[in-house]
């Protein structure tokens, strides 16, 4: 009863009345039970197991001998900075290019604008190795952008350019700016356009416009798209893998070729451990971030 | 509004079609001619073909796409069901309960996929649930991997629906299971049938999970699509790329089309 009363003042006023809710609280409890117990054991207690699997070495000896292995070893490191590396520049560059694709959406529109934004919603469920395949095609040593190179007679400027990381970046922003873009034209719907055309007629430049009208409207969905960005990018796997760059190793790739390849399952656990709480890490700044700037407003609520 | 000028206009536009094309349109475009391509080593695929797509929807091929199918709907309706019900008894909850719901239905999102995958291995190899080695170790690793998305759908739809109706309901004498059935599942409609849509697009398309986990036998079409590329057939990839798509489209539409009938029926 205190507890009620405690949490009663800071609780949001359309909520129901006190007498509306304490009817079907004490059920309400166990109803939560059948999905709790499901999500439970198949998500908590697997994740628990493999914290659990990774202070125990191969020949059932516990301790972190496992742990000294793995983080001392130079694939480890190198898989980490890369995978950050990886991360961190593609995120800067869907906030570059979405910030650009959705301003021009939202405020220089041209005929078939919306049709574009529908397209990009359509590109948020696509897989992700998509991209990849296709930027075999693309940038391939015998790909179309090789090609045409040389058939203008600058000869092929992209060998190896599909195996570099820069390529794992480049095609990692184009399947990622969608994320960052959706917020942002969510948010542009609600500048008022008068506040542009005031400012105009009073004399500002487009890009003073931008500086001071539109990028402090922005900024709250810019950083809730931007921290998902960087959550994703930095677990992000399909892309990797497909493009199948041999010197560009990331956490996840680790994990995977440590689990399923090699079948060393305390090593992969530990990377797993270690990818779970970067990530973890980082989606609590992203709810924080989300519940300062509030869902609706960011409109990244999927 | 922003760019006064028709010349500025223009440039903008320029820059925008610049940037778009090659970005945005130009890998989807490039799938498609590759899964008709017979030979390509210029700039436009040298012959064309159909002989990849008929490879990709007969043989073994075909058997993964029916395998996609049947993960995708099983995962996506146990997740659509679990979620569903997680957000609607939150909601009744006492409250820190409803914010450790929030917090545990969410938290798929932020763990990668191979770890999920890895955790699956770990867990259900041996022990009392051996699930290692039958298709419901992919089907329960993409279940939880979907969960938190159904979730966060039907519980960001509860927001917006007044929980009025329902109230008025039961002050007339309905039942907790009628108003449920008759006054708040209605109502949720569209989110439900937006999360299973997303859970079924998302499963479709899943690789980091299933690829630790998959049995030989339950081959999902990412998988069939990483071995082909792997081993080089990079056409007959592609053309099972666009059968996935294509899939996913005839999913989706039932999804929709379902919905519109149910909708017609109230």
């Amino acid at each position: 009863m205190t507890a009620t009363l405690a949490a009663a003042p800071t609780a949001p006023a359309a909520e129901a009345p006190p007498e509306a809710l304490a009817r079907p609280r004490r059920t309400g409890a166990l109803w939560l039970l059948p999905p709790l117990l499901l999500v439970g054991g198949f998500f908590l207690y697997p994740l628990a197991l493999t914290v659990k699997q990774s202070f125990v070495g191969k020949d059932g000896h516990v301790g972190l001998q496992v742990w000294r292995d793995t983080l001392d070893s130079p694939e480890f490191t190198d898989a980490l900075w890369h995978t950050v590396k990886i991360a961190v520049l593609s995120t800067l560059g869907c906030l570059v290019l979405g910030f650009f694709l959705a301003v021009v959406l939202s405020f220089v529109p041209f005929p078939g604008a919306r049709l574009v934004a529908r397209l990009v919603d359509t590109i948020l469920a696509f897989p992700s190795f998509l991209i990849a395949l296709a930027f075999t095609f693309l940038y391939g040593t015998v790909g179309v952008v090789n090609a045409v190179a040389d058939d203008l007679g600058a000869g092929q400027p992209l060998v190896g350019f599909l195996y570099s990381p820069w390529c794992v970046i480049f095609a990692e922003i184009t399947f990622y700016t969608p994320f960052v873009m959706r917020p942002l034209i969510a948010a542009f719907a609600l500048v008022p356009r008068e506040r542009l055309e005031v400012a105009a007629s009073l004399g500002a430049s487009p890009w003073r416009v931008i500086r001071q009208i539109l990028l402090p409207e922005a900024l709250p969905a810019l950083a809730a798209g931007g921290s998902l960005t960087l959550l994703l990018t930095l677990n992000e796997f399909g892309i990797v893998l497909f493009i199948g760059a041999k010197d560009v190793t990331t956490l996840p790739m680790l994990v995977h070729a440590k689990g399923a390849v090699t079948f060393d399952y305390p090593g992969a656990c530990v990377v797993a451990v270690v990818e779970v709480a970067l990530s973890l890490a980082l989606y609590g700044l992203y709810r924080f971030v989300f519940s300062r700037t509030g869902a609706a407003r960011a409109g990244v609520v999927a | 509004m922003l760019v006064w000028s028709r010349s500025g206009r223009l440039a903008v536009w320029g820059l925008f079609a610049f940037v778009f094309v090659p970005v945005v349109l130009g890998p989807l475009a490039i799938l498609v001619l590759a899964a008709f391509a017979g030979d390509w080593n210029s700039v436009l695929p040298g012959s064309w073909t159909t002989q990849h797509i008929r490879d990709a929807t007969g043989g073994t091929n075909l058997d993964s796409v029916i395998v996609s199918i049947e993960t995708a709907l099983l995962a996506g309706s146990i997740a659509v069901v679990a979620g569903t019900w997680a957000a609607i008894a939150a909601r009744n909850a006492p409250r820190p309960l409803r914010r450790l719901t929030d917090a545990v239905f969410h938290l798929p999102v932020a763990v990668p996929s191979v770890v999920v995958g890895l955790g699956m291995l770990v867990a259900f190899s041996d022990g009392p649930v051996l699930l290692n080695g039958t298709k419901w170790i992919v089907i329960a690793a993409h279940a939880v991997l979907v969960v938190a998305f159904a979730y966060s759908t039907v519980s960001a739809g509860l927001d917006r629906t007044d929980r009025i109706y329902a109230d008025a309901a039961a002050s007339l004498g309905a039942a907790p299971w009628r108003v449920l059935v008759r006054v708040r599942l209605p109502m949720l409609m569209p989110s439900i049938s937006a999360a299973a849509s997303l859970a079924l697009a998302l499963s479709m398309g899943e690789v980091g999970a299933t690829i630790m986990v998959y049995p030989a036998d339950w081959r999902t079409l990412p998988v069939s699509v990483f071995t082909l590329t792997d081993r080089g057939k990079v056409f007959l990839g592609s053309a099972v790329t666009l059968t996935l798509l294509l899939a996913t489209l005839v999913l989706l539409t039932a999804v929709g089309m379902l919905r519109g009938k149910v909708e017609e029926r109230r």
